[in-house]
């Protein structure tokens, strides 16, 4: 047998990036277990929805681009994407909105940018975005809670059918009035006049229905810890993500509590944990070296406060990492880390034009 | 115990060193034939003492070290060499190298060998030269020669000693079975080493998933009397990694671009240590090895005691390997090792491991992934890279980024080619950007020194051509003169006469020409009617007028000249032999100016070679202008000498042409009618010159010529031409190396100098002989010189050889070239010393008579000292821009230096010979004195100038060192002068004496 010439080294981690990919789908399996538990199965249906969607447009795509389809199917990336908007996503969205957010997160922000690891921009978050901008009434249509729906019934999901009659067929106004309401963010927002203390009494969202909210979150932060834990990803963006909310909120918190929710509301309600253990934490669209992490997770925490805050939309995590995405190389050109035997780290970047 | 540090990233490979650290170490059978590369590891290859046919011994030496940065090689076995050439060597690239093969006879019979009986009693020095000799280089990975290592301590402060046990590549066990089983010969080889750096502390780093082997070490260790610490490390790649392991053990970095020494501490594998055990201990040279042989594809894995030179295939063989199977060979870990593809390559002394691998153990990498950024290299790299980024600069051949991202701390340890998800072959990128750039960098270099020599030469051709019109305008001032002269009494210069019809001749022919080209102008302006007619009229008719007159001058002085030139018929002959000089050099000067055009790359060579017919072109001209102002007696001897050079020259130049024609005529290339014409032209002057020389001498030998004289310009001569051998020779190496398509050509003008130079050396030879027997007298001055060639080339070859081994242990790339420069003037030197003894032999039977021109001395050594400032200077100036030429003007200087002391020296030996014979020793006495203190001087100076900057930590510190020993040798030198001069004053048979010894 005629004996290989390669280059070292001759031995490799038996991992992938599909392997890479399946381990995040596996992390979101709490995260849409609680929503489908609470929000019923609205989110389950969309994820699959988007998943096939994902996968179609990726192996069009490949074909366009004369590639192995097959062979870049397998890393998951595109399934991945799928996932996590169709887990932004509110419950009952209709599946043209789910279409319009995979084709422009796949084939727009992924592929017209040159394929996995080129694109600038989260593509789940680029999808998001343009889906919230122009489809404002279908954006803001979350799902209430079983809890508020009947609070006689144990679990008063609208039933597999009657979701997918929702989704796939066209809205009965009667189910939306049952099935939906405003999200806390909303509430908090909207809530005329009312101290921050009279609101968490008064609107039912955020007496009853915020339970909901804090289990899916929980639910998501099982998921970040299994990751970190798998050494997908590293803590520096997600802690310093949440940390730098969680200081921010406290701080005006501490200021102003008539007005301002506390820092454990920001932790809890909206895509804070998903943002933070899944969408921040998106390798190719972040911050390279460790110590750019936390920077680029400390801008994601900032935006999102001052988005929610001072802002016009329902939630800003998307809006917030779309903006630090397009700070990530200038991040990275002034946090190289200190090479070996060097005093002091490179700053900028040479040879640039 | 030592506090533990931790280094950056790392990574957990199966170990798999299971598999073969079960058994102990069993010796390898001996294979039917060795192969001995000769380059073993880093450096310059040995050079080869043996020759085909020869039977060896085992641990007989079979190849020398030449260069600062290589070791023996000595016979692995007993047997016969029947090979020496290339075969395949263990390299990245398969490549094939000089090996020389042995037939072994299975007698495995030893040379008589015994160790060192206490090794503290030798000299560090010695040692470490018996290190050197026994072919000890490191066994880990490099292969860096063990006593460059060693030699770390004369120049650095050494507190640190780490010695790597920590074999952090998977499969390889070959040292933690060494430790297991011969810990106590380690330790002893650990002293060794300890007793040549004397480091404060000594620590052994050793992983630790190697239970057994710590303990060993443990027990060796205990009651040491030397301070050795047993660190155990965690399992984690690559802690053996020489920059990772100091980290590891004392937290200190090595600093990027230093190495371990600058920063107090120096490496040693225990495999090295074992080998300088077995060395210091029981003579034995470092012919066999430890290696592992492990893989799926062998049914044995296990660790050998292996001859040096076996080839892998006997090794697989005695482990049983199921040839069907293997599928990848690596040679070293499978982290770093390379893939070999021939089972035919041997075992070196950097051998560790050899993985024989089948396809479900190192299968193919699947193909690669885009990068999606994941950063999981960056976290496992343990030079704390952005290896994502260099990947991405790599690939996008954006070097100046990859440089800025440090792409040059890359280690290449695989770390982040392991982890990639994507199975991106990093490592590859990085090794082929860092080649691209480096291959940039040496283009960069060479751009910008041909620019160099573009302007170089251009400002040399500006200054060429206002001196030729300077001298041409001199000439014909002379001439004029001459002219005028020769009006008032034609006969009494007959000389002048000669030249002046020579140069009316020329004037006449220019004139003429102009007059014609004149007429032809006006012609064809009448023709077509042109307005400035008249002016052409004029400038015809001026011409006409001109010519008129150079014709009568020509005239005139043919008839006043002619029977005045036939009365000196060497002087016609030099005056051709100036001509001819002059028609080279203008041959010379077309061929470099077409050179130049095409932008050869011989150019320089031309250059040279053009300033060299110049000086010749020169010396002749001067020679004749000589031979013409001296009375005829004088001149006769000189003539003949020059005569005969020229008539040499002239052969030479008709060899040269004739080649050129041979050259053009298998080639089918260039003007082949001219080169014809010109190997003719040549033949004439050959016939001519050889003519004007045999004249010469039938009249000459009946004077009675002062041969001293001869001599000396003779031996100058020779000098000379010895020297542009050299240059020239190294020219042409220096071309071969870079493979420059001139190399050829260059090296067969090497030769052609090198028949000059014999020829120069034979006619030197001839007139010494003749003088000899010629004039008994002066011997003693021949003596002196030649006593002062000697030490001069003593304290060239020991000058020379310090900066050899400064260069080499900085790692220059020139260090190689510099040991063969010792290497050469180490010959001349022992040739020196050989005329010295033959002379002193000689003056043995003769009786002394000294008389030195003092004057023409002086004056030689003050023109070398003006060309060693000026050269200084020149040097100085390209150091501070750092131009690449730096260095080689540095050596020209020293070499010039040498000339300027080697003067110097003739004229203060002359002036004391002189004061010994002469009554005014007291005045030479001060003098000397004078130049001992301000020698004296000088050294303090420089030496607080070197401490001030030794304070600062200033790079130039070393430098300012060298330049204070320097001076201290000069100081050393006056003193002895003034000394020796001291015992002329009181002794004179004491100071003969001194001077003959
Ligand atoms: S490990 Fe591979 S895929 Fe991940 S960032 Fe590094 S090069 Fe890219
Ligand atoms: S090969 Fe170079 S870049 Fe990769 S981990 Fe090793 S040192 Fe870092």
């Amino acid at each position: 047998m005629a004996l290989i010439r390669s280059s070292s080294p001759h031995l490799h981690k038996v991992n992938s990036t599909g392997d890479v990919m399946r381990t995040v789908l596996l992390a979101t399996l709490p995260g849409l277990a609680a929503m489908t538990f609470f929000f019923g199965w609205g989110t389950l249906i969309n994820v699959i929805w988007a998943s096939l969607l994902a996968v179609g447009f990726e192996a069009a795509i490949m074909k366009l681009r004369n590639r192995p389809v097959s062979f870049y199917l397998k890393d998951y990336s595109a399934v991945v994407t799928a996932v996590l908007l169709a887990l932004a996503l509110p419950p009952f969205a209709a599946w043209w909105v789910t279409l319009v957010g995979v084709f422009v997160a796949i084939v727009v922000a992924k592929h017209l940018y040159g394929g996995l690891g080129q694109n600038p921009f989260n593509p789940a978050m680029v999808a998001y975005a343009l889906l919230l901008i122009s489809f404002p009434v279908e954006m803001t249509r979350w799902t209430a809670p079983f809890v508020l729906v009947d609070a006689e019934s144990s679990w008063s999901v609208l039933s597999l059918g009657d979701t997918l009659a929702m989704i796939f067929g066209g809205l009965d106004a009667s189910m939306i009035d049952t099935y939906t309401g405003a999200t806390p963010l909303d509430a908090l927002r909207h809530r005329g006049g009312l101290t921050t203390e009279e609101a968490w009494r008064q609107v039912p969202v955020l007496a009853d229905g915020i339970g909901a909210w804090h289990a899916v979150s929980a639910a998501y932060v099982m998921g970040g810890v299994f990751l970190l834990y798998r050494k997908v990803f590293t803590w520096h963006t997600p802690v310093a993500m949440l940390g730098s909310l969680a200081v921010l909120s406290t701080l005006f918190f501490a200021v102003e509590p008539d007005y301002f929710p506390d820092p454990f509301f920001h932790l809890t309600v909206g895509g804070t944990m998903l943002g933070a253990f899944f969408i921040a934490t998106d390798p190719v669209t972040a911050a390279t070296s460790n110590k750019g992490k936390i920077y680029y997770g400390i801008g994601i925490g900032l935006l999102i406060f001052v988005i929610r805050t001072w802002g016009g939309y329902p939630d800003a995590v998307a809006f917030a990492v779309l903006l630090m995405n397009l700070t990530a190389p200038f991040i990275d050109q002034y946090t190289q880390p200190r090479t070996y035997g060097h005093a002091k780290a490179n700053r900028g970047m040479k040879g640039d034009a | 115990m030592t506090r533990l540090h931790s280094f950056h990233g790392g990574i957990h490979p199966p170990e798999n060193k299971r598999q073969s650290n079960g058994a102990p170490i069993a010796p390898a059978p001996i294979p039917a034939q060795l192969v001995l590369p000769l380059s073993q590891h880093i450096g310059a290859p040995a050079e080869p003492l043996v020759k085909v046919g020869d039977r060896v011994l085992k641990g007989q030496v079979i190849a020398e070290p030449i260069g600062r940065i290589s070791v023996s090689l000595h016979a692995p076995t007993s047997g016969t060499i029947v090979e020496i050439g290339p075969r395949r060597v263990p390299h990245a690239s398969g490549m094939e190298g000089p090996c020389i093969v042995i037939d072994t006879d299975g007698q495995d019979e030893w040379i008589e060998h015994a160790g060192l009986e206490d090794y503290t009693q030798y000299s560090k020095s010695e040692l470490i030269n018996y290190i050197r000799n026994s072919g000890i280089a490191g066994m880990g990975g490099a292969g860096f020669p063990t006593d460059v290592k060693l030699h770390l301590g004369d120049d650095h402060i050494v507190n640190t000693l780490i010695i790597n046990a920590a074999e952090c590549e998977p499969y390889i066990t070959a040292d933690d079975m060494l430790i297991r089983e011969r810990a106590a010969q380690i330790l002893g080889g650990i002293e060794v080493i300890a007793h040549l750096l004397q480091p404060s502390h000594i620590l052994i780093g050793i992983e630790d998933n190697k239970p057994q082997a710590i303990r060993a070490l443990e027990d060796a260790v205990r009651g040491n009397r030397l301070n050795i610490d047993v660190v155990v490390v965690p399992t984690k790649y690559p802690s053996g990694g020489e920059k990772q392991l100091i980290k590891l053990l004392t937290g200190v970095e090595v600093p990027s671009g230093k190495i371990p020494a600058d920063v107090g501490i120096v490496c040693q594998n225990v495999g090295t240590a074992n080998a300088i055990y077995r060395a210091v201990h029981h003579g034995e040279p470092l012919i066999s090895r430890v290696v592992t042989i492990t893989g799926d594809a062998v049914n044995q894995r296990h660790n050998l005691d292996v001859l040096i030179g076996t080839p892998y295939k006997d090794l697989l063989n005695a482990s049983d390997v199921r040839r069907d199977e293997l599928y990848r060979l690596v040679m070293g870990g499978p982290m770093m090792g390379f893939t070999m593809n021939s089972e035919e390559i041997p075992v070196v002394k950097t051998t560790n491991c050899i993985i024989a691998a089948t396809e479900e153990e190192m299968p193919p990498a699947p193909p690669a992934l885009s990068c999606i950024r994941c950063g999981m290299c960056e976290q496992v790299c343990p030079a704390e890279l952005l290896p994502q980024q260099l990947h991405w600069f790599a690939k996008g051949k954006e070097y100046e980024k990859a440089k800025h991202h440090n792409l040059f701390d890359c280690i290449e340890c695989g770390a982040c080619s392991f982890v990639c998800p994507s199975n991106i072959p990093l490592v590859q990128y990085y090794r082929n950007a860092k080649a691209e750039i480096r291959q940039e960098e040496a283009e960069k270099q060479k751009a910008e020194y041909a620019r160099m020599r573009f302007e170089a030469r251009q400002a040399r051709l500006e200054q060429e051509k206002i001196e030729k019109e300077l001298r041409r305008k001199a000439r014909a001032e002379e001439a004029a003169k001459a002219q005028a002269s020769k009006k008032d009494s034609a006969a009494a210069k007959p000389a002048a006469a000669q030249d002046n019809v020579k140069a009316l001749k020329t004037a006449a022919a220019v004139a003429r020409t102009k007059l014609k080209k004149a007429e032809k102008a006006f012609l064809a302006a009448q023709e077509s009617g042109a307005d400035n007619l008249a002016e052409l009229e004029a400038a015809f008719k001026v011409a006409e007028q001109k010519a008129q007159d150079a014709q009568t001058k020509l005239e005139q002085a043919e008839k006043g000249g002619a029977p005045a030139a036939a009365g000196a018929p060497d002087i016609k002959a030099l005056k051709t032999a100036a001509a001819v000089a002059r028609t080279k050099l203008k041959k010379a000067q077309t061929a470099l100016k077409a050179a130049e055009e095409k932008g050869q790359d011989g150019v320089e060579q031309l250059r040279d070679t053009v300033t060299e017919l110049e000086a010749k072109s020169e010396a002749a001209q001067k020679a004749y202008d000589d031979a013409q102002a001296a009375p005829a007696p004088v001149a006769a001897p000189v003539d003949i000498k020059q005569l005969k050079t020229a008539a040499a020259v002239a052969r030479t130049k008709l060899k040269q042409a004739e080649k050129a024609l041979a050259n053009a005529q298998d080639s089918g290339e260039g003007d082949i009618a001219a080169l014809e014409a010109k190997v003719k032209e040549q033949q004439a002057k050959v016939e001519s010159t050889q003519k004007a020389f045999e004249d010469a001498e039938q009249g000459g030998g009946a004077a009675p010529a002062t041969p001293a004289i001869d001599l000396a310009p003779l031996k100058e001569d020779m000098e000379k031409a010895l020297a542009k051998v050299e240059k020239a020779e190294v020219a042409a190496k220096n071309a071969e190396e870079k493979g420059l398509p001139t190399a050829e050509k260059m090296r067969a003008g090497v030769d052609k100098l090198r028949g000059k130079y014999e020829e120069a050396k034979k006619a030197f030879e001839d007139a010494q002989a003749q003088n000899a027997s010629a004039a008994p007298a002066k011997p003693a001055i021949d003596l002196a010189p030649l006593k002062e060639d000697m030490e001069k080339a003593l304290a060239k070859v020991k000058k020379a050889d310090a900066a050899a081994k400064n260069a080499e242990e900085k790692g220059l790339p020139t260090a190689e070239k510099m040991r063969a420069g010792v290497e050469k003037l180490q010959g001349k030197y022992e040739e020196a010393k050989k005329a010295f003894e033959d002379a002193q032999a000689q003056n043995a039977a003769s009786a002394p008579a000294p008389t030195v021109n003092l004057d023409e001395l002086k004056a030689d050594m003050e023109a070398a000292r003006g060309k060693v400032e000026k050269a200084e200077a020149a040097a100085k100036n390209a150091e501070e821009k750092g131009l690449p030429t730096a260095e080689k003007m540095r050596a020209g200087v020293a070499k010039l230096q040498g000339k300027y002391e080697e003067a110097k020296k003739a004229f203060e030996d002359a002036q004391q010979q002189n004061a010994a014979s002469a009554p005014a020793p007291a005045a030479n006495l001060a003098e000397l004195k004078a130049d001992m203190d301000a020698a004296r001087g000088k050294v303090e100076k420089a030496d607080a100038a070197a401490k001030n900057a030794e304070a600062k930590g200033l790079p130039t510190a070393e430098k300012m060192r060298a330049g204070v020993e320097k001076l201290r040798g000069k100081y050393e030198e006056a003193r002895s002068a003034y000394e020796a001069a001291g015992g002329v004053v009181e002794n004179n048979t004491e100071a003969d004496t001194v001077t003959l010894d």
